[in-house]
């Protein structure tokens, strides 16, 4: 999709929070020259065009009692990327799951982000992923310290 | 049904909001009245909910989540191998670079994982390069995605 300075300025409002006032999108409208039906539309489409991947809520998940998250890496074979990446895809447990390249002191070609209450959740959905895909080389590593978290500000 | 806020507990319809505000965002020109309309409760009880849920750190923020690469911009996963002694200084300096966006100390030998976004592939290079020559930073790996297979961040809020 082609991003106009308009696109830009959109995209700069939305990118921070939403005004809590009973009519949040037309206050943005007001501020970029659109109608509030317009904007809207304009959502609607950086939705259909996947360059938003929603609109909605961020939460502090640790303080909403995901307590336990944890990277793990996963050696699968060449040939079973595709299929992997699909099965793991379909665990609730994972927010991410990514192909990635391999370095000799990091052979852990897949990642799955997994979230849970507990570290026993993790292991449990890991044993599961395990289990469902029969991938056995794995690593988990937890986040011990968070040195930064924030949502990234385009424009 | 209150919110005490206090020790702040998620009552159940806390939770309900919490799981509507993620995913079912209503996009329309009274959104909160719509989710009010959802769990049987005020325009203005919604907007009172959401702002202690922010005061009290639950919800960091309602607003668009955007894809770097459809607009352009190219993102990375760096793993990093850093002296103990010195991470919090390296840390410290990558989190500098606004498009830092997250950056966390996981236990394995790479002890410093951070995300990178930048404008161009050109400032993704310096950047790494500047940071492979921190001191205490032993190794970094550049670990690009070559696939996404899923990205859904949604905390079921409701589930036990």
């Amino acid at each position: 999709m082609d991003i106009t300075a308009l696109d830009k300025k959109i995209i700069s409002m939305l990118q921070g929070d939403l005004p809590l006032n009973p009519e949040p999108f037309e206050k943005i409208a007001l501020k970029t020259g659109l109608s509030t039906d317009e904007l809207l539309l304009k959502i609607e489409e950086y939705k259909k065009k996947g360059v938003m991947r929603r609109l909605g809520a961020v939460l502090y998940h640790q303080n909403a009692g995901y307590r336990a998250n944890a990277m793990c890496g996963w050696v699968v074979p060449e040939e079973r990327i595709e299929e992997v990446g699909m099965i793991m895809a379909c665990f609730k447990e994972a927010s991410h799951v990514y192909q990635r390249p391999t370095y000799p002191d990091w052979p852990y070609n897949l990642f799955t982000m997994l979230h849970g209450k507990s570290s026993h959740d993790i292991e449990q959905a890991a044993k599961n992923i395990s289990v469902k895909t029969r991938i056995t080389s794995y690593t988990i590593l937890y986040s011990t310290r968070e040195f930064k978290k924030t949502s990234m500000k385009y424009f | 049904m209150t919110l005490d806020s206090n020790s702040f507990n998620l009552s159940e319809t806390d939770r309900k909001l919490l799981n509507i505000a993620q995913t079912r965002f209503p996009l329309n020109t009274r959104p909160y009245a719509s989710i009010g309309d959802h769990l049987a409760l005020s325009e203005e009880e919604i907007i009172t909910r959401i702002s202690k849920l922010k005061e009290n750190r639950i919800i960091r923020r309602i607003g668009g989540i955007f894809d770097a690469q459809k607009l352009g911009f190219k993102t990375t996963l760096v793993a990093l191998k850093v002296n103990e002694e010195s991470i919090d200084t390296v840390a410290n300096k990558i989190n500098r670079h606004p498009g830092v966006t997250h950056n966390y100390q996981r236990q394995h030998e790479f002890n410093l994982w951070f995300t990178l976004i930048t404008a161009s592939e050109e400032e993704m290079q310096n950047t790494l390069n500047s940071i492979k020559t921190l001191p205490g930073v032993i190794k970094l790996r550049n670990l690009p995605a070559l696939k996404q297979f899923k990205i859904n961040v949604n905390f079921d809020m409701t589930k036990e």
